[in-house]
């Protein structure tokens, strides 16, 4: 990275004095709506859905006012009030908007806002309709302070909002048993990782005594030693890995699944997850202070990557697809990071939102459809039936694969180039695999989903979806279609809009020439999606067939190479062996036996003492007597 | 030519021994209650002799509290021989045990 140049700070002033309302207005309706929803039925999603909108105008309102300042004086602070304030250590409630929370401001709200309108149609008849609602806004809201947040305390406030959202809305149907366990899951597992995350927070606070980012920043270098910026950065990134689901905290994701499509929508692909993503480039500073850190970040973000995708080929449920599919595409986001690239991790993410959005409402419509069926096997043939959403998740798919001239084409290429033109080579290999992957579980998904025959009843009877639930569909087609084109090439504009906060992206001069390398990247992609369509689509493969021939594999696969068993018997099980122990042994048996001896003890010692109430008045006077003629003989003999 | 003290003192310490004995000995409430009474006014004298001794006034304001105090005491202390002797028309210490272990 290019040190970006210190940037000084302005006041909000006119449109962006505005700023505050922003995460106001998502919170205050999620209130009305928590308390009013259940009575005014559908309104509730009206309003709720107008309130993102609302809060979308401001920051495009936001965005627009800090486009006309220079680019070298973007950066807005909106200092609401003090919040806590211990001698020298102050925490403010300060609005950041410069680049970076800008790009974030404007996915949050816009894919949001077509989520909620999307909800409108989905959630239709739900008996918590109202509540789903206030539920949604509030992550909204909290999603909000985690980007606009001008500290790291205000940061984490957001964050753990957020899990904490995460968490009401994977289980929001509760009355099954799995979803209450995902959802739980999801909370804990991330949990991990928060924990990590604040022990970093506690460790800026020694090093700087400040968690404003504006100071951090500035003396990142300066202050923090090689391993003390080490450190920070990889708790810190502990806390990215929770959130986005990064090997190896990926196991809650596909399990989180288990919440209604609107909510694996908006916060498990285009929104929450993509935090961790934030945190990173958000903090890029103290990683690069580090001489490991950014490095640890780009092979974890390849492991993932790979691992992901491999499990995402296998998966039936076309939900757990597309989940293990964005933890894939998150690994390309901390690979870009990692690289240094954090414009290009931005730019994926934005162009991410858009498809990953789009491809996981298309699968709600599906769903929708079918009648709440999730199997692939049972699809087929939906073309015919719903051709809305076909055309525009096939739209989607290709922008994930990466299709020429497709949002995910530059997202991706953009990522890869770095690693060839710095000839960081098995980086940019195992990328390109990466790639193969991508094309070749979304290819898989599409072909088994909407062409061939019918194979099952309500893939014969399936219906399209209602105008409510298409029309963001389309919406965010156009975004996955046409948002590659914010950036063509490295230059282009997101990048030279992230510059001043986040520095050129690193590019280098040598490896392959530009004509060999789009040559590669198009060819991985229709490599993997001819191969998905000769096993899938083109009729001539009995795939379920092959598929038994190479067991164990695809199952294991399919079960995510028993993480979550491995898991279970490493942590989960001993855990519980030890809580059994320490509630029924050293508890029951140490501790309460302790305190059961000292109390009988006690008791055994009154039963004996007690026998010397006589009730004579006399061998009490007695007593006084001799005790007094001991107490005075006493007296005498020491005088 | 005054007394000596010790025959205060002598005197004092066998009206101590008798009513210590009394109190020992005796199971009539009544009597013990006689038998304290002797043995504050042993104290009493003891105070006022070595208040002579001394040319001290202290010892007699002091002997004059402990009676004022031991009047006192044998209001209460008549008031709840009264209350034993209504209830169980005995005064017996040794019958009013009910409150032993």
């Amino acid at each position: 990275m290019v040190a970006a140049e210190a940037i000084p700070v302005s006041a909000a002033d006119g449109a962006l004095g505005l700023l505050w309302l922003l995460p106001a207005i998502p919170l205050g309706v999620a209130f009305v709506n928590l308390f009013f929803g259940q009575k005014v039925g559908r309104i509730a999603g009206v309003v709720a859905s107008l309130a993102v909108l609302v809060s979308f105008g401001i920051a495009a309102n936001a965005v627009r006012e800090l486009l006309a300042l220079p680019p070298e004086q973007r950066l807005v602070v909106q200092h609401l009030f003090d919040w806590i304030s211990v001698g020298s250590f102050k925490v403010g409630v300060d609005l950041r908007l410069d680049a970076i929370s800008a790009t974030m401001i404007l996915v949050v709200t816009g894919v949001g806002a077509l989520i909620h309108i999307y909800a409108i149609g989905y959630m239709h008849g739900d008996p918590r309709f109202g509540r789903f609602f206030a539920y949604l806004n509030l992550f909204v809201f909290f999603m909000l302070m985690l980007v606009l947040g001008g500290n790291y305390l205000l940061l984490y406030l957001g964050w753990e909002g957020v899990g904490l959202c995460s968490y009401l809305l994977i289980g929001f149907w509760f009355e099954k048993e799995e979803n209450a366990e995902a959802a739980k899951k999801a909370f804990i597992t991330t949990r991990i990782g928060d924990s990590a995350m604040m022990i970093g927070l506690a460790l800026i606070v020694f090093h700087f005594g400040t968690l404003d980012f504006e100071p951090i920043f500035g003396a990142a270098g300066e202050v923090l030693s090689n391993g003390a910026a080490t450190a920070v950065a990889l708790l810190l990134f502990a806390g990215a890995i929770g959130k986005s689901a990064q090997v190896p905290l990926h196991v809650w994701l596909p399990d989180a699944m288990a919440g209604p499509t609107p909510v694996s929508a908006l916060i498990h692909a285009a929104t929450m997850v993509t935090a961790g993503v934030y945190l990173v480039v958000r903090s890029a500073p103290i990683f690069e202070a580090s001489s490991i850190a950014l490095d640890v970040v780009a092979v974890v973000g390849l492991v993932t990557l790979l691992f992901a995708g491999v499990c995402a080929v296998a998966q039936w449920d076309i939900k757990r697809a597309l989940a293990y599919s964005t933890i894939s595409q998150l690994g390309y986001m901390f690979l870009a990071a990692g690289l240094g690239a954090y414009a290009a991790a931005m730019f994926f993410l934005v162009a991410h939102a858009f498809y990953k959005a789009l491809l996981f409402l298309g699968s709600g419509s599906v769903i929708h459809g079918m009648d709440e069926e999730q199997d692939m096997r049972k699809m087929g043939g939906l073309f015919r039936k719903m051709p809305v959403t076909a055309v525009t998740m096939i739209l989607g798919a290709l922008a994930l694969a990466g299709f020429p001239f497709m949002a995910g084409f530059f997202a991706k290429d953009v990522v890869l180039e770095i690693a060839n033109t710095n000839e960081r080579w098995g980086f940019y290999v195992l990328g390109s695999i990466g790639a193969l992957l991508s094309a070749t579980y979304i290819g898989r998904l599409i072909f088994l989903t909407f062409f061939g025959k019918p194979r099952s009843e309500q893939a014969e009877d399936a219906h399209e979806s209602p105008a409510v639930m298409w029309i963001p569909l389309a919406v965010l087609a156009l975004g996955a279609t046409f948002g590659g084109w914010l950036s063509l090439g490295p230059e282009g504009r997101i990048s030279s809009f992230m510059e001043p906060i986040v520095g050129l992206v690193p590019e280098g001069e040598a490896g392959l020439g530009r004509p060999i390398f789009y040559a590669v990247a198009v060819a991985v992609t229709l490599t993997g999606l001819i191969l998905t369509w000769w096993i899938h689509g083109s009729g001539r493969v009995d795939w379920l067939a092959q598929r038994e021939r190479l067991e164990p594999l695809p199952r294991a696969s399919l079960n995510g190479w028993y993480v979550d068993r491995a898991y279970d018997l490493l942590f989960v099980q001993p855990g519980k062996t030890a809580a059994w122990l320490a509630a029924f042994v050293v508890d029951a048996k140490g501790i309460d036996g302790l305190v059961n001896a000292i109390g009988g003890g006690v008791k055994r010692l009154a039963q004996g003492g007690r026998l010397m109430q006589t009730g004579f008045v006399r061998s009490y006077a007695l007593a006084v007597f001799v005790g007094a003629v001991a107490v005075l003989a006493w007296v005498g003999w020491r005088l | 030519m005054r007394t000596p003290i010790a025959y205060f003192l002598l005197l004092s310490g066998i009206l101590f021994a008798l009513g210590t004995v009394g109190v020992l000995t005796r199971k009539n409430a009544l009597l013990i209650f006689m038998s304290v009474e002797l043995q504050l006014n042993a104290v009493n004298l003891a105070l006022i002799a070595f208040s002579r001794m001394h040319n001290d006034l202290t010892g007699q304001v002091l002997a004059f509290f402990s009676m004022v105090v031991a009047a006192a005491e044998v209001v209460v202390g008549l008031a709840i021989i009264v209350a034993i002797y209504r209830r169980r028309q005995t005064v017996d210490v040794d019958d009013a045990r009910e409150l032993r272990w």
